[in-house]
């Protein structure tokens, strides 16, 4: 008797979270913005926030009462959960008329209330978001009851099928956008498409499921060449990857090419901040002051405009705005030799504060423009052609990101890499084991900058003109947060980590609005749900995972 | 001879003559500027004096924040990156009330009831924001390695930001002015303004009431007792989680009320404004020497004094143009100046070295 | 012949604490000495001056012929001094090899330009480091398990390895500060031999820092006990345990037993 009060008191608690995180969406304005934005026919991604507000607090709570209870009651606890959740929500518009929302949040209005309710009125409307909230609640209590392998199964191709109808632009936007027409809508994924995106999922989750056994022992056996069947495959999927990698941006077309192009740079970015921060565990916030010294080197060289100093072209300036950049990297890097980590990280960010705060002022506006930044920046030639449209960059900033992966795989295969990580660990320690500790971290900062240097670089070119603007702290903080998200050490974690908070911000450019509050979130939840980054280091994720789970 | 000569160029080190000349360099900048300035005379007496009034308020202001990253960072050792946008959340959500107020005419006719509500209502609103952020971002992430936990703060502070941006809207808001606090009066044959004298005092009693309520009261001792050594503490009967919180509520409390004070001095608020004056003062909280509380406050009002004196004292004098903006600049030069010649803040920072 | 290190006069002082006050000491070359001492007794802090992590105020620690206080740490170490640590302090998420590899940091010579460029240096010492990896981990009795991360080591094996990287670095002195701590008396024994086999086979001089009195007594040559900062007694094994001040000393701290025991035993 006792535990069936703690669990009806436990449902009706998530119920009022379930509102509470539904109220949060609602008055911060997702719903009203996501609205604009159909995933599948007619269903926005504004009603999906708000079943997948309520959605996500019933799932978990169900799952955790999933074997102690019976299924009626589960989908009892289902629609309470889903219903409450909803009621509140809905006494935004019930008491609307008495109460003057809008002199506080300045999304709650007529447009909001008539959302909420179907436009059916406050009542009647009320009444159904209920019953939707209700209904959905039941429907999560039925999944919740299925067996363990469908559950999975059900969520996933739930969850994929959102995504793909959220991400069907880009489809649509591709040269071969025509292939995927008879599954789109207008916008989003027809119902066709939808269904078919859902039971692919499933299938491949079954057809995975079931093939397990089969594929392990393929593997073991060896060819009598010598090359196993893995180092085959590994092969052909190496070539295939080539041909992927060096084709996409022809299929991709323009846009797309551009924004790959931002992560390409923030990859070069993140691949000089891993070595400075994964590798030597020194932790730099002022990093995007190295991305604005090579940028504005390259601008100051090879200007066509009032303030170019040499017209040089990009290739003859590209080396010295390295060049430049790692020169500051040490000089920055001397003072903070003797500091402490998070003394280093203020620190750090003062630096590249200065450096963008130099760079608006009027003191320095004759020599590099202040406000009105650089233009007129040219673009590379290459053997009497241009480089210029994204897709041609592409090929530049592809360049660019083999240079600086093979540049920080080799130095961490090396004595120097070795160093810095025995440092990042222990720096008594590695000193008392005949590190030089000067050396090691000014090195650290000097290839970190040089990386950012040549990223500065290559942008200014792409872009075409600077402004102090552009060199923000948020660059730093968002390429610190890349190689984190992506896995610290990790280098191909470097291109996931721009990927997810690059090109998909990029991709989502609709919601500017609210890209960095979904940013913020995510970072919140990566820090607590995955810590050692999507595509860890081997040996990161047993050392992060035993810290947090101890 | 030699062989002496090579004993001691054996034990020198470099990088500390190269630092201490860096920041001697600096030293001396400052120094001609300021004989710049005084030789040139581009200020009266009495803009002297505005300038250094207006930077113990603003310091006042900083040195209120900067409290709530020492205490903790003193207790969790994590720069709490979201506690700019913390002090953001109660200045938003303060002008809403001093408009109602200003609306019925109740915000000039009972100008301190009114004050006091908004502060309450500005406290109540940190540290509600405050508790959830702990809750939520920091407590599950206590035991994790260190750059985990500053990267959850890093998206606690973009969480904030974005989600009063999307409840209260991206314009930018302004405080009524309150009349009683308009203009100028005398305090010891000086002319300062009104709003000035206020935040001034009000920061001076709160810091006052801050130092004995950790230095004297039982929950004070238990939060020095846990920034000591969590583990010795929580054997001694202290519930540390308990402190935890009470030391994010008391930091995100005075944080509330630096942010109406701000927003006397500076009248507008919006979604961002937390950003810099967080930075600012968490600046403040190293110079002063992290984890120690005297320390912050002094750190705060030194910056604010800083930065307010800086540009028209130093940056003039060497002939730079528009210096006032780079007082960000003189800010962070201060700082990296402390640390070059007192590498643990001016106080000396509360942290055993083995527990960083 | 000629010792491998002198201490004279070594003075180190934390405020108003004197931590080592006026200590003289002399390892010989090949030999095994302790200093012991109670807890507290500055036996660490000694170390931490030979190895540079402290300068002392006054005195002269010369190595080898040349006067090594207040060098770096890492320039002692590449003279030829290696030490473990009280607590292991290995580096926890490098793999036991990375961790030998990073002790033989001081014979490598191959700068950022070779890695790159992949030159014959390079490959050459890279090489090298690795067979010495290999043997080092041979010869500590690890093979098999150079590819663990070392936090995920056993306890004795960690120690082991903390030994085999100091080692890599082809020291002539190596300091040991207690490394039979936490261990029990079967592996306190194959250690103590261990010791000894170092001696023997690589022809090292070691200096131990021990409280284990069974340890001291059977391995040292030679024996300085310290106490408050100050060498009490100094001498061969069977001199120390007559000797009426460190049975005052250990008595006054409630050791005695630990003296009996290891008279009985020796």
């Amino acid at each position: 008797m006792d535990s069936q009060n703690t669990f009806w008191k436990s449902a009706v608690k998530n119920g009022l979270l379930a509102g509470a995180i539904g109220l949060y969406s609602t008055l911060v304005g997702l719903v009203q913005a996501f609205n604009k934005r159909a995933v599948i026919e007619q269903l926005s991604l504004g009603h999906i926030t708000l079943l997948l507000s309520w959605g996500v607090v019933a799932y978990v709570f169900l799952n955790h009462h999933r074997e102690a209870e019976s299924k009626g009651k589960l989908i009892a606890a289902g629609a309470l959960v889903g219903g409450l959740g909803a009621f509140l929500v809905a006494l935004l518009p019930m008491t609307a008329q008495w109460v003057d929302y809008h002199f506080v949040f300045v999304h709650a209005g007529p447009e909001m209330y008539s959302l909420l309710t179907f436009g059916k009125g406050p009542w009647v409307g009320s009444a159904m978001l209920v019953a939707v909230g209700a209904l959905w609640g039941v429907l999560i209590a039925l999944v919740v009851s299925l067996p363990t392998f469908w559950r999975n199964s059900v969520v996933k191709a739930f969850l994929i099928t959102i995504t793909v109808g959220l991400l069907s632009d880009l489809f649509s936007g591709m040269t071969i956008g025509w292939m995927f027409q008879p599954f789109l809508g207008v916008e989003g994924l027809n119902i066709l498409g939808a269904v078919l995106v859902f039971g692919l999922s499933i299938a491949y989750d079954y057809w995975s499921a079931h093939r397990k056994p089969k594929e392990s022992a393929e593997a073991v056996a060896t060819e009598p060449t010598g090359i196993t069947k893995a180092q085959l495959r590994r092969m052909v999927v190496g070539a295939l990857a080539l041909v992927v990698v060096a084709g996409l941006p022809l299929l991709l077309g323009s846009y797309l090419s551009h924004v790959l192009n931002m992560v390409g740079l923030y990859t070069i970015m993140g691949l000089g901040l891993n070595i400075v921060v994964g590798y030597a565990g020194l932790l730099d916030l002022g990093y995007v002051a190295f991305f604005a010294l090579g940028a504005y080197m390259m601008g100051l060289l090879t200007s066509t405009g009032p303030l170019g100093i040499a017209h040089w072209t990009f290739w003859e300036a590209v080396p010295f705005s390295i060049l430049v950049a790692m020169v500051a990297g040490i000089l920055l890097g001397v003072p903070v030799l003797r500091m402490r980590g998070d003394y280093l990280a203020i620190v750090t960010l003062g630096f590249g504060e200065i450096i963008r705060i130099l760079a608006l002022s009027n003191w320095l506006k004759p020599l590099i423009g202040g406000a009105q930044g650089i233009l007129l920046i040219p673009k590379p030639p290459l053997f009497g052609f241009k480089i210029q449209t994204p897709i041609h960059f592409y090929y530049l900033i592809l360049v660019g990101i083999g240079l600086a992966a093979f540049v920080a795989y080799r130095l961490r295969e090396s004595r120097l890499g070795r160093a810095w990580m025995a440092m990042r660990e222990d720096e008594d320690v590695a000193e008392a084991m005949g590190i030089d500790l000067v050396v090691t971290k000014l090195t650290a900062f000097a290839f970190g900058a040089s990386f950012s240097g040549l990223a500065g670089a290559i942008f200014a070119s792409y872009v075409g003109s600077i402004f102090p603007h552009s060199f923000n702290l948020l660059i730093s903080i968002n390429v610190l947060s890349l190689i984190i998200v992506g896995g610290v050490g990790s280098m191909p974690g470097v291109f996931v980590g721009s990927l997810a908070l690059v090109g998909l911000p990029e991709l989502l450019r609709e919601f500017a609005e609210y890209r960095m509050l979904i940013y913020g979130l995510s970072l919140i939840a990566m820090m607590l749900l995955k810590p050692e980054g999507f595509w860890p280091e081997p040996i990161r994720k047993r050392e992060l995972r035993e810290e947090v789970g101890d | 001879m030699s062989e002496k000569i090579k004993y001691f160029l054996e034990r020198i080190s470099w990088v500390d003559i190269m630092v201490w000349l860096f920041g001697l360099a600096i030293l001396v900048i400052a120094v001609i500027g300021v004989i710049g300035s005084i030789h040139n005379a581009y200020y009266t007496k009495e803009q002297w004096m505005d300038f250094v009034v207006f930077g113990i308020s603003q310091g006042g202001v900083y040195a209120l924040i900067a409290l709530g990253y020492t205490l903790v960072y003193g207790i969790l050792f994590m720069i709490n990156f979201a506690h700019g946008d913390i002090f953001m959340a109660g200045a938003f959500t303060g002008y809403f009330l001093a408009a109602k107020l200003n609306q019925y005419g109740i915000y000039n006719s009972h100008p301190i009831i009114s004050l006091l509500l908004i502060m309450l209502l500005a406290m109540v609103t940190s540290v509600v924001v405050a508790l959830i952020t702990e809750r939520v971002a920091y407590r599950p992430l206590r035991k994790a390695p260190r750059l985990v936990p500053l990267i959850t703060a890093i998206g606690a502070s973009f969480t904030i930001e974005y989600t009063f941006r999307g409840l209260y809207g991206s314009g930018v808001e302004a405080y009524p002015d309150m009349k009683i606090f308009v203009g100028k009066t005398s305090v010891l044959g000086l002319r300062i303004l009104k709003v000035h004298l206020l935040v001034i005092i009000l920061s001076i009693l709160l810091m006052a009431a801050l130092y004995a309520y950790v230095q004297y009261t039982k929950a004070g001792k238990a939060m020095r007792a846990v920034a000591e050594d969590k583990d010795v503490a929580s054997l001694m009967g202290v519930d540390v989680d308990r402190v935890i919180v009470n030391t994010f509520i008391l930091g995100a409390a005075l944080a509330g009320i630096a942010g109406v004070l701000y927003a006397l001095i500076f009248k507008q608020v919006h979604f961002f404004m937390g950003f810099i004056p967080g930075i600012k003062a968490f600046t403040a909280a190293v110079v002063g020497g992290i984890g120690n509380v005297p320390g912050a406050m002094l750190g705060g009002f030194i910056l604010g004094i800083f930065e307010a004196l800086g540009p028209g004292l130093i940056l003039e004098g060497l002939g730079i143009p528009a210096s006032y903006q780079l007082k960000d600049v003189i800010a962070f030069t201060l700082l990296v100046l402390v640390l070059i010649f007192r590498p643990t803040g001016l106080m000396g920072e509360r942290l055993s070295e083995e527990k960083v | 012949m000629e010792p491998i290190l002198i201490a004279k006069g070594v003075t180190k002082r934390f405020g108003g604490l004197v931590a080592v006050n006026n200590l003289d000491f002399t390892i010989e070359r090949g030999s095994i000495a302790s200093v012991i001492g109670p807890n507290g007794a500055g036996k660490t802090t000694f170390f931490n001056c030979i190895t540079g992590f402290y300068t002392p105020e006054e005195g002269k620690i010369i190595f080898d012929g040349r006067e090594i206080q207040g060098l770096t740490p890492d320039r002692v170490t590449r003279m030829g001094i290696a030490r473990t640590y009280q607590n292991i302090r290995l580096f926890s998420n490098m793999t036991a090899l990375e961790n030998i590899m990073v002790g033989r940091h001081p014979l490598m010579h191959h700068q950022w330009w070779d890695a790159i460029l992949h030159t014959r240096r390079y490959k050459r010492e890279e090489q090298e480091a690795l067979e010495a990896a290999r043997r080092l981990l041979n010869f500590v009795g690890l093979q098999g398990l150079g590819d663990q991360l070392a936090r995920n080591l056993p306890y004795g094996a960690q120690r082991r390895l903390e030994i085999a990287r100091a080692l890599a670095s082809e020291p002539k002195l190596l300091l040991l500060d207690e490394p039979t701590a936490g261990m029990n008396p079967q592996e306190t024994s194959e250690m103590i031999r261990f010791i000894r086999h170092l001696r023997d086979e690589l022809g090292l001089s070691i200096l131990l820092i021990e409280h284990d009195m069974k340890v001291v007594m059977t391995i040292s040559e030679k024996i300085a006990v310290m106490d408050f900062g100050k060498k009490i007694a100094e001498g061969k094994p069977e001199e120390i345990q007559r000797n009426p001040r460190v049975i005052e000393a250990y008595l006054g701290r409630g050791a005695a037993s630990g003296i009996k025991s290891a008279t009985a035993t020796a």
